[in-house]
Protein backbone atom coordinates (compact mmCIF):
# COMPACT_ATOMS: atom_id res chain seq x y z
CA UNK A 1 0.00 0.00 0.00
CA UNK A 2 1.26 3.29 -0.85
CA UNK A 3 1.07 6.14 1.31
CA UNK A 4 2.02 10.12 0.38
CA UNK A 5 2.97 12.74 2.74
CA UNK A 6 3.26 16.28 2.25
CA UNK A 7 5.46 18.81 4.47
CA UNK A 8 5.14 21.98 4.13
CA UNK A 9 6.85 25.29 6.16
CA UNK A 10 4.80 26.95 8.79
CA UNK A 11 3.66 30.14 7.68
CA UNK A 12 5.64 32.14 9.95
CA UNK A 13 9.03 30.63 8.91
CA UNK A 14 11.01 32.63 6.05
CA UNK A 15 11.38 30.33 2.79
CA UNK A 16 14.61 31.62 0.91
CA UNK A 17 14.50 29.20 -1.12
CA UNK A 18 10.61 30.11 -2.05
CA UNK A 19 11.51 33.57 -2.43
CA UNK A 20 14.26 32.77 -4.98
CA UNK A 21 11.76 30.44 -7.10
CA UNK A 22 9.50 32.90 -6.67
CA UNK A 23 11.86 36.08 -8.31
CA UNK A 24 13.31 32.96 -10.73
CA UNK A 25 9.59 32.96 -12.21
CA UNK A 26 8.70 36.26 -11.98
CA UNK A 27 12.25 36.94 -14.35
CA UNK A 28 11.00 34.38 -16.65
CA UNK A 29 7.64 36.15 -17.15
CA UNK A 30 5.33 34.38 -14.87
CA UNK A 31 4.33 37.95 -13.08
CA UNK A 32 0.66 37.10 -10.89
CA UNK A 33 3.04 35.00 -8.45
CA UNK A 34 2.09 36.18 -5.01
CA UNK A 35 4.34 33.96 -2.85
CA UNK A 36 6.38 30.46 -3.59
CA UNK A 37 6.65 28.03 -0.87
CA UNK A 38 8.84 25.09 -1.05
CA UNK A 39 8.11 21.92 0.18
CA UNK A 40 8.93 18.16 0.46
CA UNK A 41 6.49 15.37 -0.95
CA UNK A 42 7.33 11.36 0.44
CA UNK A 43 5.78 8.13 -0.89
CA UNK A 44 6.32 5.40 1.40
CA UNK A 45 5.33 2.14 0.20
CA UNK A 46 4.14 -0.26 3.30
CA UNK A 47 3.67 -4.10 3.59
CA UNK A 48 1.07 -2.67 5.89
CA UNK A 49 -2.56 -3.74 4.70
CA UNK A 50 -4.65 -2.24 6.82
CA UNK A 51 -5.45 1.19 5.51
CA UNK A 52 -5.91 2.92 9.06
CA UNK A 53 -3.16 1.32 10.76
CA UNK A 54 -0.88 2.03 7.43
CA UNK A 55 -2.28 5.81 8.09
CA UNK A 56 -1.39 5.96 12.16
CA UNK A 57 2.28 4.13 11.38
CA UNK A 58 3.04 6.91 8.66
CA UNK A 59 1.84 9.99 11.01
CA UNK A 60 4.34 8.78 13.76
CA UNK A 61 7.23 8.68 11.03
CA UNK A 62 6.19 12.10 10.89
CA UNK A 63 6.24 13.44 13.96
CA UNK A 64 9.46 11.36 14.69
CA UNK A 65 11.23 11.60 11.47
CA UNK A 66 9.77 13.13 8.54
CA UNK A 67 8.76 16.88 9.69
CA UNK A 68 10.17 18.77 12.27
CA UNK A 69 7.03 20.11 14.02
CA UNK A 70 8.81 23.15 15.27
CA UNK A 71 8.45 24.53 11.84
CA UNK A 72 7.12 21.96 9.51
CA UNK A 73 3.48 20.57 8.93
CA UNK A 74 2.85 17.53 7.48
CA UNK A 75 -0.30 16.22 5.37
CA UNK A 76 -1.14 12.75 5.11
CA UNK A 77 -2.53 11.65 1.76
CA UNK A 78 -5.14 8.95 2.02
CA UNK A 79 -3.76 5.03 0.52
CA UNK A 80 -4.69 4.65 -2.91
CA UNK B 1 39.10 14.66 31.86
CA UNK B 2 37.98 12.07 29.50
CA UNK B 3 36.33 13.28 26.33
CA UNK B 4 34.34 11.40 24.01
CA UNK B 5 33.94 12.69 19.93
CA UNK B 6 31.09 10.95 18.17
CA UNK B 7 31.79 10.00 14.58
CA UNK B 8 28.42 10.26 11.93
CA UNK B 9 28.72 8.79 8.47
CA UNK B 10 29.74 12.35 7.28
CA UNK B 11 31.49 14.04 9.89
CA UNK B 12 34.25 15.66 8.93
CA UNK B 13 35.25 17.63 12.26
CA UNK B 14 35.52 15.03 14.29
CA UNK B 15 39.34 14.46 13.88
CA UNK B 16 40.20 18.01 14.56
CA UNK B 17 38.25 17.88 17.49
CA UNK B 18 40.32 15.43 18.70
CA UNK B 19 43.56 16.97 18.42
CA UNK B 20 42.07 19.87 19.83
CA UNK B 21 40.59 18.09 23.01
CA UNK B 22 43.84 16.31 23.23
CA UNK B 23 46.01 19.80 23.02
CA UNK B 24 44.77 20.75 26.29
CA UNK B 25 44.88 17.57 28.35
CA UNK B 26 41.38 16.00 27.25
CA UNK B 27 41.57 12.00 26.96
CA UNK B 28 39.50 11.74 24.18
CA UNK B 29 37.97 8.61 22.70
CA UNK B 30 36.71 8.32 19.00
CA UNK B 31 32.95 6.58 19.40
CA UNK B 32 31.20 5.14 16.16
CA UNK B 33 27.57 6.24 16.09
CA UNK B 34 26.38 2.20 15.79
CA UNK B 35 27.69 2.11 19.24
CA UNK B 36 25.20 1.92 21.61
CA UNK B 37 27.29 2.28 24.85
CA UNK B 38 29.05 5.60 25.80
CA UNK B 39 32.36 5.31 27.14
CA UNK B 40 32.94 7.01 30.73
CA UNK B 41 33.07 10.42 29.97
CA UNK B 42 32.83 13.72 31.41
CA UNK B 43 32.33 15.67 28.04
CA UNK B 44 30.64 14.27 24.81
CA UNK B 45 31.03 16.22 21.71
CA UNK B 46 29.11 15.76 18.57
CA UNK B 47 31.26 17.52 15.66
CA UNK B 48 31.01 19.21 12.66
CA UNK B 49 30.31 18.03 9.29
CA UNK B 50 27.92 16.98 6.98
CA UNK B 51 26.33 13.74 8.70
CA UNK B 52 24.03 11.42 6.16
CA UNK B 53 24.50 13.79 3.85
CA UNK B 54 22.50 16.44 5.36
CA UNK B 55 19.51 14.41 3.87
CA UNK B 56 16.03 14.81 5.02
CA UNK B 57 17.07 17.80 7.06
CA UNK B 58 21.03 18.62 8.84
CA UNK B 59 21.17 16.34 11.53
CA UNK B 60 17.88 14.70 11.48
CA UNK B 61 19.00 11.02 10.62
CA UNK B 62 22.10 11.57 13.28
CA UNK B 63 19.61 12.24 16.13
CA UNK B 64 18.27 9.36 15.83
CA UNK B 65 21.38 6.92 15.43
CA UNK B 66 22.21 3.82 18.06
CA UNK B 67 24.79 5.87 20.19
CA UNK B 68 22.01 9.50 20.42
CA UNK B 69 19.69 7.86 22.80
CA UNK B 70 23.11 6.84 25.33
CA UNK B 71 24.46 10.49 24.56
CA UNK B 72 20.38 12.20 25.72
CA UNK B 73 20.33 9.87 28.69
CA UNK B 74 23.96 11.36 29.59
CA UNK B 75 22.62 14.88 28.96
CA UNK B 76 19.91 14.12 30.94
CA UNK B 77 21.70 12.98 33.62
CA UNK B 78 23.68 16.24 33.74
CA UNK B 79 26.51 15.43 31.22
CA UNK B 80 28.36 17.96 29.67
CA UNK B 81 27.58 17.98 25.61
CA UNK B 82 28.26 20.35 23.24
CA UNK B 83 27.45 20.36 19.81
CA UNK B 84 29.68 22.39 17.13
CA UNK B 85 27.81 23.29 13.57
CA UNK B 86 26.46 20.22 12.37
CA UNK B 87 27.00 18.60 16.11
CA UNK B 88 24.18 21.79 17.06
CA UNK B 89 22.13 20.87 14.29
CA UNK B 90 21.64 17.44 15.48
CA UNK B 91 21.55 18.37 19.09
CA UNK B 92 18.11 20.53 18.57
CA UNK B 93 16.93 17.61 15.96
CA UNK B 94 17.27 15.47 19.42
CA UNK B 95 15.40 18.25 21.57
CA UNK B 96 18.46 18.63 24.07
CA UNK B 97 17.98 21.98 22.65
CA UNK B 98 15.49 23.98 21.94
CA UNK B 99 14.83 25.94 18.10
CA UNK B 100 15.79 25.03 14.93
CA UNK B 101 18.11 25.80 12.40
CA UNK B 102 16.95 27.22 8.59
CA UNK B 103 19.16 27.77 5.38
CA UNK B 104 21.14 30.99 6.12
CA UNK B 105 19.13 33.75 4.70
CA UNK B 106 20.71 35.02 1.86
CA UNK B 107 21.38 31.01 0.52
CA UNK B 108 25.07 30.41 0.27
CA UNK B 109 27.36 29.34 2.20
CA UNK B 110 29.27 30.80 4.79
CA UNK B 111 33.02 29.94 5.32
CA UNK B 112 34.68 32.70 7.50
CA UNK B 113 35.93 34.25 10.91
CA UNK B 114 33.49 36.30 13.76
CA UNK B 115 33.26 37.43 16.36
CA UNK B 116 30.84 36.43 18.71
CA UNK B 117 29.64 37.95 22.61
CA UNK B 118 29.39 35.18 25.38
CA UNK B 119 26.06 36.49 26.92
CA UNK B 120 26.05 33.76 29.46
CA UNK B 121 29.09 32.78 31.78
CA UNK B 122 27.42 31.24 34.78
CA UNK B 123 27.59 27.86 33.43
CA UNK B 124 30.61 25.40 33.36
CA UNK B 125 31.78 25.82 29.57
CA UNK B 126 32.54 30.09 29.53
CA UNK B 127 32.82 30.27 33.52
CA UNK B 128 36.03 32.15 34.58
CA UNK B 129 36.90 33.32 30.61
CA UNK B 130 38.38 36.58 30.52
CA UNK B 131 37.29 37.53 27.42
CA UNK B 132 33.82 38.54 26.66
CA UNK B 133 34.10 38.54 22.46
CA UNK B 134 36.08 35.62 20.54
CA UNK B 135 36.92 35.12 16.97
CA UNK B 136 35.87 32.15 15.90
CA UNK B 137 35.69 30.36 12.25
CA UNK B 138 32.00 29.46 10.78
CA UNK B 139 31.28 27.26 8.29
CA UNK B 140 27.55 25.96 7.27
CA UNK B 141 24.71 26.41 4.87
CA UNK B 142 21.99 26.11 7.67
CA UNK B 143 23.16 28.09 10.84
CA UNK B 144 20.16 30.80 10.71
CA UNK B 145 18.59 29.66 14.53
CA UNK B 146 14.63 29.90 14.60
CA UNK B 147 12.20 29.03 17.10
CA UNK B 148 8.18 30.12 18.25
CA UNK B 149 7.88 33.53 19.75
CA UNK B 150 6.83 31.36 22.99
CA UNK B 151 10.61 29.22 22.94
CA UNK B 152 12.03 32.72 22.20
CA UNK B 153 10.67 34.18 25.81
CA UNK B 154 11.36 30.64 27.42
CA UNK B 155 15.03 31.06 26.53
CA UNK B 156 15.59 34.60 27.77
CA UNK B 157 13.86 34.27 30.54
CA UNK B 158 16.05 30.87 31.78
CA UNK B 159 19.46 32.90 30.15
CA UNK B 160 19.99 29.97 27.86
CA UNK B 161 21.50 32.07 24.91
CA UNK B 162 25.25 31.66 24.88
CA UNK B 163 26.74 33.36 22.29
CA UNK B 164 25.56 36.08 19.98
CA UNK B 165 27.36 37.30 16.88
CA UNK B 166 28.58 40.44 17.25
CA UNK B 167 31.68 42.97 16.28
CA UNK B 168 34.95 43.26 17.50
CA UNK B 169 33.94 45.35 20.33
CA UNK B 170 30.69 43.47 20.93
CA UNK B 171 27.89 45.46 19.43
CA UNK B 172 25.25 42.58 18.85
CA UNK B 173 23.89 44.44 15.50
CA UNK B 174 21.88 43.38 12.51
CA UNK B 175 25.37 44.22 9.65
CA UNK B 176 27.74 41.68 12.46
CA UNK B 177 24.74 38.68 11.59
CA UNK B 178 25.79 36.51 8.95
CA UNK B 179 23.07 34.04 8.43
CA UNK B 180 20.19 35.62 9.70
CA UNK B 181 19.60 33.74 12.93
CA UNK B 182 17.06 35.20 15.33
CA UNK B 183 18.45 38.32 17.53
CA UNK B 184 21.83 37.27 16.39
CA UNK B 185 21.97 33.74 18.59
CA UNK B 186 25.40 31.68 17.74
CA UNK B 187 24.83 29.27 20.48
CA UNK B 188 22.68 28.45 22.88
CA UNK B 189 22.34 25.70 25.76
CA UNK B 190 19.28 23.69 27.64
CA UNK B 191 18.09 24.93 30.55
CA UNK B 192 20.26 23.29 33.38
CA UNK B 193 23.03 24.51 31.05
CA UNK B 194 25.05 21.07 30.53
CA UNK B 195 24.33 20.74 27.05
CA UNK B 196 25.66 23.90 24.57
CA UNK B 197 24.92 23.78 20.58
CA UNK B 198 26.71 26.70 18.70
CA UNK B 199 27.52 26.86 15.19
CA UNK B 200 31.42 28.56 15.58
CA UNK B 201 34.10 25.95 15.28
CA UNK B 202 36.68 26.45 18.60
CA UNK B 203 38.66 23.42 17.07
CA UNK B 204 39.58 25.78 14.38
CA UNK B 205 41.25 28.23 16.40
CA UNK B 206 43.64 26.48 18.27
CA UNK B 207 46.93 27.16 16.17
CA UNK B 208 48.40 30.55 16.06
CA UNK B 209 50.53 30.10 12.76
CA UNK B 210 47.29 28.54 11.03
CA UNK B 211 44.23 30.57 12.74
CA UNK B 212 44.00 32.10 15.62
CA UNK B 213 43.79 31.37 19.53
CA UNK B 214 39.98 31.99 21.14
CA UNK B 215 39.37 28.09 20.92
CA UNK B 216 42.66 27.47 22.66
CA UNK B 217 41.28 30.39 25.21
CA UNK B 218 37.74 28.23 24.92
CA UNK B 219 39.05 25.23 25.53
CA UNK B 220 41.67 25.85 27.96
CA UNK B 221 39.49 27.07 30.03
CA UNK B 222 36.91 24.50 29.61
CA UNK B 223 38.93 21.73 30.57
CA UNK B 224 40.06 23.82 33.70
CA UNK B 225 36.37 24.48 34.98
CA UNK B 226 35.77 20.77 34.57
CA UNK B 227 38.73 20.07 36.79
Amino acid sequence: MKISVIITLKKDVLDPQGKVIHQALDGMGFNNINEVRQGKYFEIDTKETNPKKAKDKVEEMCKKLLANLVIENYKIIDAQ
Amino acid sequence: MKSAVITFPGSNCDRDMDVALKKFGFKNKMVWHQDVELPKSDLVVLPGGFSYGDYLRCGSMASKSKIMQSVINFANSGGMVMGICNGFQILVETGLVPGVLLRNKYLEFICKNVFVKISNKDNAYFKNINNNVLELHIAHNEGNYFCTNDQLKEIEDNAQVAINYCDQSGEIKDTFNPNGSLNNIAGIFNKEKNVLGMMPHPERMIDPSLSGEDGSLFLKNLINNMK
